[in-house]
Order: C-alpha cells, then sequence, then structure tokens
C-alpha cells in the first residue's frame, strides 16, 4: 500500500529504505532526486541484484542491460506483472457504473502518432489504442461512440484512474512491477521495446556509450526516463527545474512528441521511447531514425483503478476477441506502416490461484 | 587672473556712468587700474547709496533685474511643464498605449494559432488574417517603441527579448502549420512549445515594456503638472517690490503715477496671473486627462488583455483534452487560467465601469459587461458538453461562428475596442487643452519681461532726470 502513496509523495527524501525501493520500481517518479548519494545506491543495487530478466524469458540476450533489466521487476511480490485476472464478461460494480452512466470514460494521448493522435484534418482521435478503447466500449455499452476520450499526460495516468477522472487508461502503457501495485493492467495486448531515436547522421549509436555528453529527450513518468535515471551513458536527460514551477521542458516534457520538436530544434541530439512510439515519430519525419536495437521488452497493458476487478476481467474479455481478428485489422491500418514485421497480439497470461 | 575682475567690473561701471561722467570707463590693459576701477566702483556705490539719485539708480537696477529674473525663471519653468505636457500627449502616451496594443496583438496571434489549429488542416481565411495582422501590427510597433526608447534602459532589453522572439514564435507556427497540413499531430506539438514560448519569453517581455511606458508617462504627466513655485514666488516678490518703489516715489514726491513703473507693475502683474491660470488650466486638463482618459484606458487595456488570456485558454483547453495540469496534478491548467483570465477581465470591467464619466464611455463598458455573463454562460455549456463526451459539440460550441464562446469573445474585444477609442479621445482631448493652456507662455513671459524691465527703468530715469 506505501506504494500508492508514493505516486502522489513526488520527490522522495534520500531515506536509505526508500532508495532501495526506488531502485526497484518507479524511481521515474520520483523525480527530483537531487541526493547522488540515493542515485549511486539506486545503480548500485541494480547492478547487484540481477533480478528475474524482465518478465519473460523470451528476451534476447543482446537486448539485456543492468538498467533495463531492473525495470519492472519487484523483488518477491511481483514476478510476472503481465499475467492479470482471469477473463469474465460479468458485470460488476465499476461495470454497473459505466452502464449508469452511459459512457465510457477512457484515458488515452492525442499525440502519439498512429496510436493515439488527434487527426488534425477531422480533428478526431485516432489510432491503434483508440481503436481499442471503442471495441471495449462496444462491449459493454453496446456502441463505439458510447465513449468519452480524455487526453491524459504520461506522468498522470496513475493519477488520473486513482481520481477517478477515467475508467480506463488505453495509452500505449507499460506493464511492470511498480505500476501494478498502483494499478490492475489487463493482459498484455502490445510488445514493445525502449529504444533510441536520433538524427539519420547523428554519431549516437544507440542506448550505448555513444550517448555520452548528448543531451537527450524522455517523456516525465515513462520507462525511457526510468531508464535513463538508471544507466544514462553520461548524458544530459534532467532539467534544472524539473517538477517545479519553472520547469524547462527542454529534456524532460510532457509528452513523447514532444520530444521530437525539442529535437527539430535542435535542443536535444536524441530521444528515448518506446520504440512503437518512436517509430511514430520517424513516420513524422523522414531524417530521424530509429537506433541500435530495443534494449527492453515491454508488454502494454489496459489500466484501470486498483481493485477494479470486474472491468478488468471485462477487458480480458474483450482482449481474448479482440485477438482473434480485430487486433490485426488494427495493426494493418495503423502500425503496419511504420512498426512492420509484427505477427500476432502477444499471448495473454492468467494469474492462477 | 588678468581678465575675471575685469569683467564684473564693467557693469557697476557702465550702470554709474550716466550719474558721474567725469570717471571713463576702466583701462582694459593694466590690472591694477582695474582693481581700482572696481574697487572704486564700489566705493562710489557704496557713497552713491547716501544720496538719493544713487539711491533711485540701484533701486532702478534691482527692479529691472528682478522682472528680468522673473520672466527668464517663468519662461524656464513652463518651457519645462509645457514640454513635459507635450511628452504626455504626443510621446509617452501614445507609447505606452503602443506597448498595450503590442501584448494584445502577441496574445491575439496566440489566440488566433490555437484556434486556427482547431479549426482543422484547413485553417479559416480570417482566422489566418487575424494572425496575420497581429503580428505585422506587433513588429511595426516594437520599431517605432526602440527608435524612442533609450538604448541602454530595462525597455530597451525587453524590446531586444521581443525582437529575439516573434521571429522564433513565427518560426514554431509555421512548422505547427506545415505539420498540421501532412495530417501529422506534429503540428499539434509544435504549437504547445510556440505557447510556451509565448507565454514564457514574449508576453511577460510585453508586459514590462507596457509598465516601464506607463510608468514613463506618470513621470512626464507629474513634471507637466508640478507647481512652478519659483516663477510664482518671484512674480509675488516682484510685483511686491514694484509696488513698494511706486509707494517711495508717492511718498517722496506726491506724485500717484509713476508711468514707467505703472508700466512695469502691469505687465508683471499680468504674466503672473497669465502662469497662474495657464498652470491651473494645463494641470486641469491633464488631471482630466488622467482621471478620465489614462485612468480609464489602464483598466480597459487590462479587461482586454485578460479577455484574450481567457480566450486563449479556452481554446488551449479543447486542443489539449486535459493534457495539460496545474502544478498540484488536480485540475485542468488551461480550464484553470481561462476562470483567473475571467476573474480579472470582470473585475477590470467593474472598474471601467465605474471610471467611465459619460454614457459614450459607459456604453461599450455594460455592453461588454454583458457579452462577458454570456461568455461565461456559454463556455459552461460547452464545458458540459464536454464532458458528456461530445467533443465535436463542445468545439462547435468554442469556435464555431454563431452563438458560440468565440463570437461572445469577438463581441467582448469589439466593446473593449470602441470603449478605447473612446477613452482614448477623451484623453488626448484634455491633455491638449492642458497642453493648449501653456501655449505662448514661455514667448510672453519672455515679452513681458522686457516690457517691466523697461519700464521699471524707464521710470526711474524719469525720477533720475529731476536731479541733473
Amino acid at each position: 500500500m506505501k506504494g500508492d502513496d508514493d505516486t502522489h509523495a513526488g520527490p522522495a527524501p534520500g531515506q536509505a529504505g526508500r532508495a532501495r525501493r526506488g531502485a526497484m520500481r518507479g524511481a521515474g517518479r520520483l523525480r527530483g532526486w537531487g541526493g547522488v548519494a540515493a542515485m549511486a545506491a539506486a545503480c548500485g543495487l541494480t547492478a547487484a541484484l540481477t533480478l528475474v530478466p524482465l518478465s519473460r524469458a523470451d528476451l534476447g540476450s543482446s537486448a539485456m542491460s543492468g538498467a533495463g533489466s531492473a525495470l519492472g521487476a519487484t523483488a518477491g511480490t511481483c514476478q510476472d506483472p503481465e499475467a492479470s485476472l482471469p477473463p469474465s464478461s460479468g458485470d460488476g460494480p465499476s461495470i454497473d457504473a459505466i452502464k449508469a452512466r452511459g459512457k465510457l470514460v477512457v484515458g488515452v494521448d492525442q499525440n502519439s502518432y498512429r496510436w493515439g493522435y488527434r487527426d488534425p484534418a477531422t480533428g478526431r482521435l485516432e489510432g491503434f489504442d483508440i481503436d481499442l478503447a471503442r471495441a471495449i466500449a462496444e462491449d459493454i455499452l453496446g456502441s463505439r461512440d458510447a465513449i468519452i476520450f480524455r487526453a491524459v499526460p504520461t506522468n498522470q495516468r496513475i493519477a488520473a484512474l486513482e481520481n477517478g477522472t477515467v475508467d480506463l487508461v488505453v495509452r500505449t502503457m507499460t506493464i511492470n512491477c511498480a505500476r501494478a501495485a498502483q494499478v490492475a493492467f489487463s493482459t498484455a495486448y502490445f510488445q514493445a521495446g525502449q529504444q533510441v531515436l536520433a538524427p539519420e547522421d547523428s554519431p549516437v549509436k544507440g542506448y550505448d556509450a555513444s550517448l555520452k555528453g548528448k543531451r537527450v529527450c524522455s517523456a516525465e513518468g515513462s520507462t525511457a526516463y526510468e531508464a535513463l535515471e538508471k544507466n544514462s551513458f553520461g548524458a544530459t536527460f534532467k532539467d534544472e527545474h524539473d517538477g517545479e514551477d519553472g520547469d524547462e521542458d527542454i529534456h524532460t516534457v510532457p509528452n513523447q512528441l514532444d520530444c521530437l520538436v525539442r529535437l527539430q530544434m535542435g535542443e536535444v541530439d536524441a530521444v528515448v521511447t518506446d520504440n512503437a512510439l518512436a517509430a511514430g515519430q520517424a513516420a513524422q519525419d523522414p531524417a530521424v531514425e530509429l537506433k541500435g536495437k530495443p534494449f527492453t521488452t515491454e508488454f502494454y497493458g489496459v489500466a484501470a483503478k486498483l481493485g477494479n476487478d470486474d472491468l478488468v476481467r471485462r477487458v480480458n474479455q474483450v482482449l481474448v476477441e479482440y485477438r482473434a481478428g480485430a487486433w490485426m485489422r488494427a495493426y494493418d491500418t495503423w502500425l503496419r506502416p511504420v512498426l512492420p514485421g509484427i505477427t500476432g497480439p502477444p499471448a495473454p497470461k492468467y494469474r492462477t490461484g | 587672473m588678468t581678465y575675471a575682475p575685469d569683467a564684473p567690473a564693467a557693469v557697476p561701471a557702465a550702470r554709474s556712468a550716466p550719474v558721474a561722467p567725469g570717471v571713463p570707463g576702466p583701462p582694459p590693459a593694466t590690472p591694477p587700474a582695474a582693481r581700482g576701477a572696481w574697487a572704486g566702483g564700489w566705493s562710489r556705490l557704496r557713497a552713491e547709496a547716501t544720496t538719493e539719485p544713487g539711491r533711485l539708480l540701484i533701486l532702478g537696477a534691482v527692479l529691472a533685474a528682478l522682472v528680468v529674473v522673473f520672466g527668464a525663471v517663468t519662461a524656464y519653468e513652463v518651457s519645462d511643464r509645457a514640454a513635459a505636457a507635450d511628452d504626455v500627449v504626443s510621446r509617452s502616451q501614445p507609447l505606452s498605449a503602443d506597448a498595450a496594443d503590442i501584448y494584445r496583438s502577441l496574445a491575439d496571434a496566440d489566440t488566433a494559432a490555437a484556434g486556427g489549429f482547431l479549426a482543422g488542416a484547413q485553417e479559416p481565411a480570417d482566422v489566418r488574417e487575424r494572425y496575420e495582422r497581429d503580428i505585422t501590427t506587433a513588429s511595426r510597433l516594437l520599431i517605432k517603441a526602440a527608435a524612442n526608447t533609450d538604448g541602454s534602459s530595462r525597455s530597451a532589453r525587453d524590446i531586444a527579448t521581443l525582437n529575439e522572439h516573434l521571429p522564433r514564435y513565427t518560426g514554431l507556427v509555421e512548422r505547427a502549420r506545415a505539420a498540421n497540413r501532412q495530417g501529422l499531430p506534429l503540428g499539434g506539438a509544435y504549437l504547445r512549445y510556440a505557447n510556451q514560448q509565448m507565454s514564457t519569453h514574449l508576453l511577460p517581455a510585453a508586459e514590462r515594456l507596457y509598465e516601464a511606458e506607463t510608468a514613463r508617462l506618470d513621470q512626464d504627466d507629474r513634471s507637466a503638472r508640478g507647481w512652478p513655485f519659483l516663477s510664482l514666488a518671484l512674480g509675488v516678490v516682484v510685483v511686491a517690490a514694484l509696488l513698494r518703489a511706486q509707494r517711495r516715489t508717492y511718498l517722496r514726491t506726491n506724485r500717484v503715477f509713476n508711468r514707467g513703473l505703472l508700466a512695469a507693475t502691469v505687465a508683471s502683474t499680468v504674466m503672473l496671473l497669465w502662469l497662474a491660470a495657464g498652470h491651473t488650466l494645463a494641470r486641469a486638463g491633464l488631471n482630466e486627462a488622467r482621471a478620465h482618459g489614462q485612468d480609464s484606458l489602464k483598466v480597459l487595456n487590462e479587461a482586454r488583455i485578460n479577455s484574450l488570456k481567457a480566450r486563449a485558454n479556452e481554446n488551449l483547453t479543447v486542443v489539449a483534452r486535459g493534457a495539460v495540469l496545474t502544478a498540484d496534478g488536480k485540475r485542468d491548467k488551461y480550464e484553470t487560467e481561462y476562470g483567473t483570465g475571467m476573474g480579472k477581465l470582470s473585475a477590470a470591467l467593474a472598474e471601467a465601469g465605474r471610471l467611465a464619466d459619460d454614457s459614450a464611455g459607459g456604453g461599450p463598458v455594460a455592453d461588454a459587461v454583458q457579452r462577458v455573463e454570456e461568455w461565461k454562460k456559454r463556455h459552461e455549456d460547452a464545458r458540459d458538453t464536454d464532458d458528456a463526451g461530445d467533443y465535436e459539440g463542445a468545439l462547435a460550441k468554442v469556435i464555431g461562428v454563431e452563438d458560440s464562446t468565440g463570437e461572445s469573445f469577438d463581441q467582448v474585444d469589439a466593446a473593449l475596442k470602441k470603449a478605447l477609442a473612446h477613452e482614448q479621445g477623451e484623453f488626448t482631448r484634455a491633455a491638449e487643452d492642458g497642453r493648449g493652456a501653456l501655449t505662448g507662455l514661455p514667448v510672453g513671459a519672455g515679452a513681458l519681461a522686457v516690457v517691466g524691465a523697461a519700464g521699471a527703468i524707464m521710470g526711474i530715469n524719469r525720477r533720475l532726470s529731476e536731479y541733473r
């Protein structure tokens, strides 16, 4: 339960016990950790623990790194964050509330090209995540349009669920142990990985030593930021007033797409984000490209408020059907042009017992 | 050393010439002789002060000098105030108005940019034109402001900041447009970035510039209204001295009038009255310009700026769809700032209504108040529509042509523009009246001083001649 409090606590003081906890989960939210000691402790623990390599055993070893391996694993309690509740189409208190309202409120992004973005020509939200959200609304309320989209900044996804602003978050949200302690995830609906994006002729070659001395941009509260906080290879990735009133919003920005703006303006040298989102950025600027290989393996899930089990089961039920056909159609429509070569959705994993 | 004693020596020597014709002028080149003349002059003066012609001579010189000094000081002090009044009318007030206009143009451009974005890939022509006009106005007024600003001042730095960031801002907006046209969400990201640049660099600099120009206006206004105490005091002294001289003449000669002295007294009195009346009128004009023009202009500008801020935030609320939150992460940032802007707008309008002194000024303000109320209602309606999940419906209620909050904003802006034009007219008229009250006074003071001094000398000479 303490984890829940941490979400809102903001920058944590560099207490020793906290540092350990922070190193393992949610370090990204603990921006403003000025303490070098705390950082050192976090890095040291990360290296020493050599946790269960992420959550899947099928990771290519080349994609692994000390930094990446620490993402999403809390020793002891959280071995397999992707395992979700078994599917069910039964109702429950949270589904009843949605039906009473007549609308499903979903937190989405409007800046992730091909995932959830505002089509400037029509002003409508479109994308892979949007299609999935509409499928869930159709299943619960019988209409694809019985839905209210709320744009949620990356670092507000969990807060939006906790304070009831939205019922669900369908927003390229990576499932990991830190977050699984605060929100309830559905089964995985997409596999992605963190990757570096830079101009074609950039000396940056990937998530490696070529980042040394470079300025790197990531979204506030993203897994990319957490990865950089664990190992930035000597790159600059923080703003002086992060999380304060005078936040410069140069190295850490509200949305990953803002990173592309900073990159094009020459204010940063590279961007770290999910390859799925980075592909969307590259599709908007032919002069940038993905560098190196994805250095993590992550899975996107639909998030609900912790405890809304009926809703999670229902979403899992929708996903069972979605994987059977609609998933591939959505992939063909939105993602294949920018993210080719994916043969199908990741298989669901369910919690036993 | 050689010439220093020489020059002053010439004055008493020359003045004493008519009564002491036997004494030659001071020998020019030899210092001992010059010192002798100097010392001799003073001792003669002292000696003459014991005789009536000598006393008359001194009296005449003193009176003439007093009148001339009075004229000169009046001319100087009044010129100073007239220049300040002229600055108020033709320089600092226009510059203050320009600075307000720079701010308004920039905020309006930002609003138009966000509005055009909301309208879709094909930006409406009138929104585009509005943006272009705003940027052109801001650029033009910046050049004017730069030409009127001392290069080392704080305002010059703000103008430099504005000049530096304005092209960057327009560049970002053009990038946003280009991406929008291609159907890329990157356009929205650029628009956010442009808005951030506007609100963190451009608008604060424009606000500082406006404050500095307005402070300069206040200073010029104060200088123009300051009483010319020295002139007035001198005037009283001169008139009193002239009257005393005439009384002296009357007591000694039993003649009621000495025409020369009478002319000097009349000239000095006229000058004193002109000075007092002219300055009182000028003050009245400037006071009126201040009370009925400048104070109203200040709150109306504030109202207009806040209506713009509120409108920009209202647009951004729809653009961002809740993606940007306040620092505590609890409320929508743009919606909160919209509320703040509307609150300030209402407060400024209430103040403007209080200051409006005639129906021509009060009418547009009352109109604006009513439109603001309607705007608030429409905004609530649009918010409710959005909260109910009808984004397109809400969008139409914000940027639609009819019955939208955009229409309300345009109406408020038009009413405020009208009120501003009226108050600007009031200000200019009153301030020009004030400035006009000082017209001719410096020249008149010089002329009257010459007349008065001549009269005093002539009057005394007439008495002197009786001793020859």
